[in-house]
């Protein structure tokens, strides 16, 4: 008889080891759930809440939920899809989403699970706060309108790179990432588009410079596969192929 | 050479009546016309009504995006945006000649905008005036009496605009609002399948542009002295031609023709246009008036479009569109034909011209070649021209060091014809309602010498923060009670 623990997931048994969190066992198990501020190589944070799903009545982030066995986790049903929803939308309203002219579109996260959330319109009024662009750095670009607070940047850098390029400062709505330079720029930083942290945005946040729309539609990452698909590691090796190629010589 | 109609005297003694909102053109435009005594018509105006702003808010955006940002100004022709864009993006990063396969490409892309806006125009927007007259029921002068009386017809103009849609589509990824452009090149080539896919139907697509003209051509022969005269004016002429000058619409230099055929200026490159062309600001207009600069505000104002390029050029390549052009330029007896209506004529040739084109370059084996961008050094400034489907459309940007756009001007091809369109409407005013009592009908001839220009009233609104601007305060008995005047220095002013 198998002594290996799982819970149910959607009905699904999934097998877990001792410390993982119902995010990891899922995802190893080929379950996707949402999740913007998580990568499976980094420790979670737990911030955007889009991984919420449904456990004995209670809605919590599956990314820091510890699996545990006999536990039933609604990761589909309509309350839950709704609330996702719900969190998607104030994300894009929030910041200043304005995805036809974003280079990330096609390759953006944010856009993507939303896409796979049946987010169909903003639904609530936008803020359309005034924010703007750090272009001090010379090989890439910050822009705060697309910024999702999600903290992969800070934690990559601090534990991956061992630089500590980000943080995020302020508190509730004046939250914003700050730059660890004495200028507050980007480009006073020691920060370098062969960081980890340079392709683990998930949004078009932080951008190599120069290289604009050169991914053709029908090439990009999400434009024929939806996210639960595509998987974050391709995402990764893509952002990070990106960055090898080269702008304009200076 | 503008008419007396732009301002009338005592405006406050007469009758106004307003033209809003303009059918059948794109964007939102109003005509206001003022009647004195005996129902006169003392003064015409068009006016556009919205305003956008795209020189103010791409300030502040990294260069690279602005092909895919500056074309949302436009949902009709946005890949003539998209390409002025990266035409001045190439010289930001220094790219000097393009590669033949990214050049063919952005062609391409372009001959397939040409057909699907044209097609749009005359099909969709203008065919129900030229086949029914211009004074048809309105209940019935519109797309769906077409598709009623002339099925095949309006099926023809579907299925044109949707060939000129699928250009589009392969070239940039997008019918509407893609990304093929990009500085120094483009993204994407062709692959074989999609140039076999392109080519099915071209030789059925030239057959229709062919009978279009056709159709055009008996329309305006059964009342020809009528659709010869209607909205006329004399006016100069200026496009792009290319070095030997041929008919052009995505490279070449500026040729200017004066309306007794002479030349004004000749293969102007166009990285110099401001040296040539200069904007005036009229304190009733949200829209600027260029003019070419030797000859002054009075007299220097000229059409672009379909008329000016097939008026201005030496020949055109293609065979079909040339024989059409040699029999088009029969009309002017040496000189360039200035009747407005002849826009439709100009529109289709052209219309001709691009399905010719596009089945030659289908055969290009360049389309295919994986060398798609050339990059050099940053350069801080860019200049980037291409003949719209309504004419020539400037782009010019400046860039700080890091590669943020800090300037952008932008005059768009109806802007350039603001001032003729002008005329054109007074020229009908005073023509057909001068002295009428106004109807449904007459007022719609004005309409029809606007949309023979095809007119793009949202591109034309781009511009911020120099507008003239002028509040009345009225009381409940209609008199004036203040004013506020806001001047083109952006100084504010009670004049009353
Ligand atoms: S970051 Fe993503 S969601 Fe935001 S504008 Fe860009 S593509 Fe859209």
């Amino acid at each position: 008889m198998s002594t290996e623990k799982t819970f149910k997931l959607d009905g699904r048994d999934i097998p877990f080891d001792d410390g993982d969190t119902v995010m990891d066992a899922a995802l190893r198990a080929g379950e996707y759930i949402p999740h913007l501020c998580h990568d499976p190589d980094f420790p979670p944070h737990g911030s955007c809440r889009v991984c919420v799903v449904g456990v004995n009545g209670r809605h919590t982030a599956s990314c820091t939920l510890q699996a545990s066995e006999g536990m039933d986790v609604d990761n589909s049903s309509e309350d839950i899809l709704e609330e996702r929803r719900m969190l998607l939308q104030m994300l894009f309203v929030e910041g200043n989403h304005t995805c036809p002219a974003c280079e990330k579109s096609g390759d953006c996260k944010l856009q993507a699970v939303a896409y796979h959330a049946g987010m169909l319109s903003p639904h609530f009024t936008h803020f359309f706060p005034k924010r703007s662009i750090d272009a001090s750095h010379p090989e890439m670009m910050f822009y705060y309108n697309r910024c999702i607070l999600c903290g992969l940047c800070v934690r990559v850098s601090k534990y991956e790179d061992k630089k500590s390029v980000f943080a995020i400062s302020g508190r509730g709505i004046d939250s914003r990432l700050v730059f660890n330079s004495p200028s507050g720029k980007l480009g006073d930083t020691d920060f370098s588009p062969t960081d980890q942290a340079a392709s683990v945005c998930p949004v078009g946040a932080i951008l190599p410079k120069y290289l604009g729309y050169e991914t053709p539609i029908g090439q990009r990452l999400y434009d024929f596969k939806p996210i639960s698909v595509v998987g974050d590691e391709t995402a990764r090796d893509i952002a990070k192929d990106k960055l090898t190629n080269g702008g304009p010589d200076e | 050479m503008t008419s007396p109609l732009e301002t009338a005297e005592r405006p406050q003694d007469m009758k106004r009546i307003v033209i809003e909102p303009l059918t059948r053109v794109e964007g939102h435009g109003k005509v206001t016309l003022l009647q004195g005594k005996n129902r006169n018509i003392r003064q015409a105006r068009l006016h556009i009504t919205e305003f956008r702003g795209f020189e103010k808010f791409i300030q502040g955006r990294p260069y690279w995006e602005l092909p895919v940002l500056v074309q949302r100004l436009c949902g009709i022709c946005p890949v003539s945006h998209h390409l002025a864009a990266a035409k001045a993006t190439d010289m930001i990063v220094g790219a000097g000649e393009l590669t033949p396969t990214a050049t063919k490409i952005r062609r391409l892309m372009h001959l397939g905008q040409t057909v699907q806006s044209h097609a749009l125009h005359f099909f969709h927007l203008c065919s129900p005036d030229l086949l029914f007259g211009f004074d048809d029921d309105v209940q019935h002068r519109n797309i769906t009496g077409v598709i009623e009386d002339f099925p095949d017809i309006a099926r023809q103009g579907v299925l044109l605009r949707k060939f000129g849609q699928e250009v589009i589509r392969v070239t940039a990824g997008k019918r509407i609002h893609g990304t093929g452009a990009i500085p120094g090149g483009v993204n994407k080539s062709l692959s074989l399948d999609e140039i076999r896919y392109l080519q099915d139907d071209i030789a059925r697509n030239i057959g229709w542009a062919q009978g279009a003209l056709e159709l055009l051509k008996n329309i305006i022969s059964e009342h020809y002295e009528h659709h010869m005269q209607f909205g006329t004016i004399q006016s100069n002429m200026m496009s792009m031609v290319r070095d030997d000058g041929a008919f052009e619409l995505y490279h070449g230099g500026l040729r200017a023709k004066a309306v007794n055929g002479d030349t004004i200026f000749d293969h102007v490159d166009y990285v110099n246009y401001n040296d040539y062309i200069r904007e005036s600001v009229k304190d009733w207009s949200y829209m600027k008036f260029p003019f070419i600069t030797s000859l002054g505000e009075e007299e220097g104002w000229y059409r672009v479009g379909p008329l000016a390029r097939i008026n201005n050029c030496d020949y055109m390549r293609m065979p079909l569109a040339e024989t059409e052009r040699q029999e088009f330029m029969a009309l002017g007896n040496g000189l360039p034909v200035q009747s407005t209506m002849a826009y439709h004529w100009a529109r289709l040739i052209e219309l001709l011209y691009c399905t010719e084109a596009i089945a030659e370059l289908l055969c290009d084996p360049d389309l295919v070649r994986k060398e798609l961008r050339i990059q050099g050094n940053l350069q801080g400034s860019g200049t980037g021209v291409v003949e719209a489907p309504r004419g020539t459309l400037f782009h010019h940007y400046e860039i700080d060091e890091r590669g943020i756009v800090e300037k952008a001007s932008l005059i768009v091809s109806t802007t350039n014809n603001n001032q003729a369109m002008n005329e054109s409407i007074r020229r009908v005013a005073n023509q057909y309602l001068d002295g009428n009592r106004l109807n449904e009908a007459l007022l719609n001839h004005v309409e029809v010498a606007i949309r023979a220009y095809d007119p793009c009233l949202s591109c034309a609104t781009h511009a911020m923060g120099k507008m003239p601007m002028e509040l009345n305060l009225v009381d409940a008995s209609g008199e004036l009670v203040d004013r506020l005047e806001k001047r083109v220095t952006g100084r504010i002013m009670r004049t009353i």
